[in-house]
């Protein structure tokens, strides 16, 4: 078995309260592309915001490297763990400006301006993301297929081992969710990058992920390959609906066909 | 300069030779004195300003917002009523000013956290609601007062830069720099929260040290200010708002840029206070808000008329 850098162990927590996640064991091998799956309101997002302890555990741990992230500085930690969320509230900046906010955790002390290596890495991960032609145009300019790629370049600037990113695909056309997924497929083949996303739809992880973990009202459901967590009980116990899985006859991996109600065709 | 004439021949020659004239001792005096302090005064706000929007996210937001300026007008006005002034000499009011103010973000700093966390849509709320209650028993007891009391209020309340306690004035001076200076620990924190807490955590910020320092930070420059020069308002919504247009939203240049246009800005509306009516002065709050206002809209109309 490979070595593991994100493991996390009974993890319960939540706001207030309320328990959002409750049990969670789950080990990340170093060099995954592992997909979260879940309903809405699963703990999908809040696995993320425990990762990156944004929000504390109840009980529990969460090791990354085989150190616990309270651990960790927060400024070592954002060295190592980069999210991509969902959506951003942001000034007017242009895109290459964004992205160098992604090298504020490796600043040092009294470092008012970037150095010529920051600017460089900067410049890398835009044309990684394919986003260089965009780099003086402002952010709220910019389509949201674009900013998604730039919210990545951003990530990627903080030169992270493990890459967070939350429905990355969400609100996008299918030509830009390709990209999405084909660019994190690099990272993670070709950068040799640690990559957990969260999908909501289950054909782009059912494609693209190595491996699926499958959350359901706080509960780690089901861990493995995507054939084991792609299975019509489990999703269709999961999300209340019926489903037909087939192999695609492009690559053997399940795909999942929705049922419309009878009739809707006749 | 003002009502007295002192031509630039006159000017170089009094600095050389004529010490201990009539001139000498208005420059140097009373000018000098006065432009240090709007300097100060015009720095404090408007960085103060800029931190307060940079922390809430919100351009609206200025160093008046937080109810800090309310505190120090209630320490003045019972100063003033109970006639603490003559007992205590003329630092006494600055001093019950400050007072007030510190009272001030302590209750609306304590009353919004929650849980260890700084909830910063509270700090607004609270903070808003403060100055209404403040402001209400301040005008109580403008309404109970005697006439002359209620003089010395209203005119402690425009605010002015007329300050005769070169003490109070170097320590305004030394507070607005220093100001400066701290800020500029916070200058990528800053840039970090413009996301949003929650990303500025994922780039490695201590998001609520960063929040409770910065608040106490402004709160502190405007307590100053409020202190001891009134209130002057405007300065510290305006020219961070202004300088946000004009050079972007990177804060390691907006605050300096800030401090320093906001400097500029408070002793240009003070000569113009000073000299536009000459001999008699108008409270320079008058000229900042008419002014800054003007310029303000001007600047805004364009910008929209260009996109």
């Amino acid at each position: 078995m490979k070595e593991s850098i994100l493991e996390i162990k009974n993890l319960s927590c939540g706001y207030d309260s309320q328990i959002i996640l409750s049990d969670i064991n789950l080990t990340v091998e170093r060099g995954r592309l592992l997909g979260i799956i879940g309903p809405n309101g699963s703990g999908k997002t809040t696995l993320l915001r425990a990762i990156t302890g944004v929000i504390k555990p109840k009980e529990g741990n969460v090791f990354f490297e085989n150190k616990d992230i309270y651990q960790i500085g927060l400024r070592e930690l954002a060295k190592k763990i980069a999210v991509v969320p969902q959506s951003i509230i942001v000034n007017s900046i242009t895109v290459e400006e964004f992205v160098l906010l992604g090298r504020i955790p490796h600043y040092k002390r009294f470092q008012f301006l970037e150095t010529k290596k920051d600017q460089e890495i900067a410049k890398k991960t835009l044309e990684l993301t394919d986003t260089l032609k965009l780099k003086d145009r402002s952010i709220l300019e910019i389509s949201s297929g674009e900013r998604q790629l730039v919210l990545i370049a951003k990530a990627l600037a903080q030169e992270p081992k493990l890459l967070l990113l939350d429905e990355p695909t969400a609100h996008l056309d299918i030509g830009h969710q390709i990209k999405i997924m084909n660019l994190i497929k690099k990272l993670n083949e070709k950068e040799g990058l640690t990559v957990l996303v969260v999908l909501h739809d289950l054909n782009l992880a059912g494609q693209y992920c190595e491996e699926l973990v499958l959350l359901n009202e706080g509960k780690l459901i089901r861990q493995g390959s995507v054939n084991e967590v792609l299975n019509y009980r489990d999703i269709e116990k999961v999300y209340k609906t019926t489903v037909l899985i087939k192999e695609n006859p492009l690559n053997k991996r399940p795909f999942i066909i929705l049922f419309p109600p009878k009739g809707m065709d006749e | 300069m003002g009502i007295t004439n002192i031509t630039f021949k006159k000017f170089i020659s009094l600095i050389f030779t004529e010490r201990g004239s009539i001139e000498y001792s208005v420059l140097f005096d009373i000018r000098l004195p006065r432009i240090i302090l709007g300097l100060a005064i015009g720095g404090a706000l408007s960085l103060a300003g800029v931190i307060l929007q940079g922390l809430f996210r919100n351009p609206l937001v200025e160093p008046y917002t937080l109810g800090i300026s309310g505190g120090a007008a209630l320490g003045v006005c019972l100063n003033i009523i109970f006639q603490l002034e003559q007992n205590l000499g003329g630092i006494s009011l600055p001093l019950s000013g400050f007072l007030g103010a510190i009272l001030i973000i302590f209750l609306v700093y304590s009353l919004s956290i929650k849980k260890g966390i700084l909830k910063i849509q509270e700090l607004l709320l609270t903070g808003v609601m403060l100055s209404f209650i403040l402001s209400s028993l301040i005008m109580l007891i403008m309404a109970i007062s005697h006439i002359q009391d209620l003089q010395g209020i209203i005119f402690w309340i425009m605010g002015s830069l007329a300050e005769p306690n070169w003490f109070l004035i170097k320590l305004m001076f030394f507070v607005s720099i220093l100001g400066l200076l701290f800020s500029y620990i916070f200058c990528h924190a800053l840039n970090a929260l413009s996301l949003g807490e929650e990303e500025a955590l994922h780039l490695g910020i201590n998001v609520e040290l960063t929040k409770r320092l910065l608040f106490i930070l402004a709160s502190l420059l405007t307590g100053f200010s409020v202190s001891v020069a009134g209130i002057i308002g405007f300065v510290g919504l305006v020219v961070p708002h202004f300088m946000r247009n004009l050079i972007g939203n990177d804060h390691r240049i907006l605050l300096i840029s800030s401090f320093l246009s906001g400097a500029g800005f408070l002793v240009l509306c003070d000569t113009l206070a000073r000299t536009i009516i000459s001999p008699l002065e108008l409270p320079v709050g008058v000229i900042t808000g008419i002014l800054g206002g003007s310029i303000f809209i001007y600047v805004l109309s364009k910008k929209q008329m260009k996109s």
